[in-house]
């Protein structure tokens, strides 16, 4: 059968072709602006001199800058020559809410789907700072748009196998004893582009769909013990508010273990993008799983077998069956600096960083190689090394001026090792050019040309 | 699988969670100690089954289905309504809405070349799936506001552009769960992974 799938191989390459799209205009945007990640690290103070010479040539204050609205989350003000000379904006000039740096745009870019309210957006990782994902940066997954959700109307159900069904209002989720933790959220489809060669250019594009916060709320158990599971149970349904109704099956084991409700991110409510007014978590496990907007749970002895977890979110290997309930994210690793499309200036020194992480706790050990993996030395990583969470890693490099191929690989707790893509398609196949979709976690190459200019590649 | 039996929560379990999710330094004094017996916190409202009927999730043995039923006939006027500007015209799909049908013999493939073709006809292994999916979230435009009898003809429709059941088949809570999706064994869990190296 020639013809056999034509029509899901041109889906296909619209998708990836709608992906680099989307990327190439959000590099274009920041050439346009001056901030070619072609200077980075130094591309902020690049644009900063940029100004500050054009505000010397206006002789003092500085206009609004014609070619350049305030970016995102960003306020624009003029900008004195000399700070020193002339006061500065009023105090609480912002209406008691912070905004970011007029001279900052890093931004979370769409990928570029038909609707915009089925679509996602990738964290900017190569601009990231220690661990903590700002939250207006955090990677979004949405099927049916951002639900917009009255906390005083918003209630969560828990019913079933249950001995007594219960409805909480906000008020008393938040009566609950709580905690707060700090970890990653990964789609299982990050990465999705890269099973067959190399395609996205930035880290943004490859990684970009993992991102922490520190989560505030209340373990799940004790929700669930307000109801008494009865004897027999052992899947819970959760289900957002969203115009997807998104439902997913989770196991009771995992409920009753680390699972939690969250009402806070970052230390402020959760954003509406990210689940207003809750989400329910479930450390290490598949973004998708963490059900935002949760209204409802129903716990169960069977599965439900919902879409998503049955015609989306499973992996089809090369034999032609497909794994389900694939839930945990193992470990994985990306260096954010160097990396695609940034160009380093010249031979010499250099702080090669990044991030590791895994589903199954804590990250021990990170290395990098420099030359496509043929050795490698251990980077440092700060500490405290959280379980569950993103962790920052650092190594200082000379570049000797000739093509290097830089890799990270990061072993967790458990003794797993980041494996190679070649390692993960030997038993996975390759089903198509974007694989088994889901749970590339293989090692990242970037190779730096002898001209500085650093791409993605693979190694 | 239930490992952890919850009357042994009681006292502690509170604090035993908040340690086992990384607080360590949580001391047990700061967790309330007021629970009532059974370690209840006495939280929340009772709900009532007519609450509940507002809301729902079928599993594959069909549990809950609701009343009503379609056949493929009033299913295609439906689809002619509702679903074909994101689905077209034969099911094959567009930018906007996932292909339906076709694709079967595409799964077993190991080339980067070509890409499988995953649809309700070649993929879904439960056709409650479909009816869940339908009544929850479909159309796109107009979510959830399929009635019942509409969306168990909408799924009727599929499935006889399928080829699984029947053009005279009627789809209604009884039919619908004994419906023999061709993939219906396709899927494999629990998951296998670590798997590599």
């Amino acid at each position: 059968m020639k013809s056999r799938g034509r029509n899901d191989d041109e889906k296909t390459r619209r998708k990836i072709e709608a992906m680099v799209e989307a990327e190439e205009r959000y590099l274009a945007q920041l050439r346009r602006e001056g901030l070619d990640s072609g200077a980075a690290p130094l591309r902020t103070t690049d644009r900063r001199s940029f100004l500050a010479v054009a505000a010397a040539s206006a002789g003092g204050l500085l206009p609004r800058i014609a070619s350049a609205n305030a970016a995102a989350g960003a306020v624009e003000r003029a900008v004195p020559a000399d700070p020193t000379k002339v006061q500065g904006t009023p105090t609480n000039d912002d209406g008691g809410y912070g905004s970011r740096s007029q001279f900052e745009s890093e931004a979370r870019w769409r990928f570029g789907t038909p609707t915009k309210e089925s679509s996602w957006t990738m964290t900017p990782l190569e601009h990231g700072m220690g661990v903590i994902t700002p939250s207006g940066l955090h990677f979004e997954r949405h099927h049916g748009g951002i639900a917009t959700i009255d906390p005083a109307k918003h209630t969560l159900l828990v019913h079933g196998m249950v001995e007594q069904p219960k409805k909480y209002s906000m008020a008393d989720i938040r009566r609950f004893p709580s905690f707060s933790r700090t970890m990653f959220i990964e789609c299982s489809g990050n990465g999705l582009t890269e099973w067959s060669k190399p395609t996205l250019k930035t880290v943004q594009g490859t990684h970009g769909l993992t991102s922490t916060s520190e989560w505030t709320g209340v373990p799940l158990a004790l929700v669930l013990r307000e109801s008494g599971v009865k004897p027999g149970a052992k899947w819970v349904l959760a289900e957002g508010a969203d115009a997807a109704v998104m439902t997913r099956s989770i196991p009771l084991d995992k409920c009753l273990d680390d699972a939690f409700i969250a009402y806070g991110q970052n230390g402020e409510a959760i954003r509406p993008e990210q689940g207003y007014p809750i989400r329910l978590m479930l450390p290490g496990w598949e973004g998708n799983t963490h059900i935002k907007w949760l209204r409802r749970l129903e716990v169960s002895d069977v599965p439900y077998q919902t879409r998503e977890e049955t015609s989306k979110y499973t992996d089809l290997m090369a034999n032609g069956i497909a794994r389900q309930f694939t839930f945990v994210m193992e470990a994985k690793s990306v260096i954010t600096f160097p990396s695609g499309e940034m160009k380093l200036p010249g031979a010499g020194f250099y702080e090669v960083t990044g991030l590791a992480w895994s589903g199954r706790g804590k990250i021990t050990r990170v290395e990098v190689s420099s030359d496509g993996g043929k050795s490698w030395a251990d980077a440092h990583i700060q500490g405290p090394v959280l379980p569950i969470c993103h962790a920052r890693f650092r190594l200082p490099w000379r570049w000797d001026g000739k093509p290097a191929v830089l890799q990270s690989r990061a072993t967790d707790e458990t003794g797993y090792v980041q494996p190679t893509l070649k390692q993960l398609t030997d038993v996975r196949g390759l089903n198509g050019p974007i694989g088994s979709i889901y749970h590339l976690n293989a090692i990242q190459s970037w190779g730096v040309a002898a001209d500085g200019s650093v791409t993605n590649v693979h190694a | 699988m239930c490992t952890l039996e919850l009357g042994r929560w009681l006292a502690f379990s509170a604090c035993a969670l908040l340690v086992a999710a990384g607080c360590a330094t949580q001391r047990s004094a700061d967790v309330p100690q007021a629970a009532s017996p059974g370690g209840r916190l006495d939280l929340g409202t009772t709900v009532t089954a007519a609450e509940l009927a507002n809301y729902f999730s079928y599993p594959a043995d069909g549990r809950g289905l609701p009343p009503g039923s379609g056949s493929y006939a009033q299913g295609e006027k439906v689809y002619q309504t509702k679903c074909i500007a994101c689905h077209g015209d034969k099911l094959q799909g567009s930018p906007l809405g996932d292909r339906l049908i076709g694709g079967r013999g595409t799964l077993v493939n190991n080339s980067p070349a070509k890409a499988p073709v995953k649809t309700i006809e070649s993929y879904w292994p439960y056709a409650t799936t479909v009816f869940d999916y339908v009544k929850r979230a479909m159309p796109f435009n107009a979510p959830g506001s399929l009635s019942n009898d509409e969306a168990y003809a909408v799924v009727a429709y599929i499935l006889g552009e399928a080829n699984i059941v029947a053009k005279n088949e009627v789809i209604n809570a009884s039919t619908l769960p004994k419906v023999a999706m061709p993939n219906r064994d396709g899927f494999v869990s629990p998951d296998p992974r670590p798997d590599a190296p």
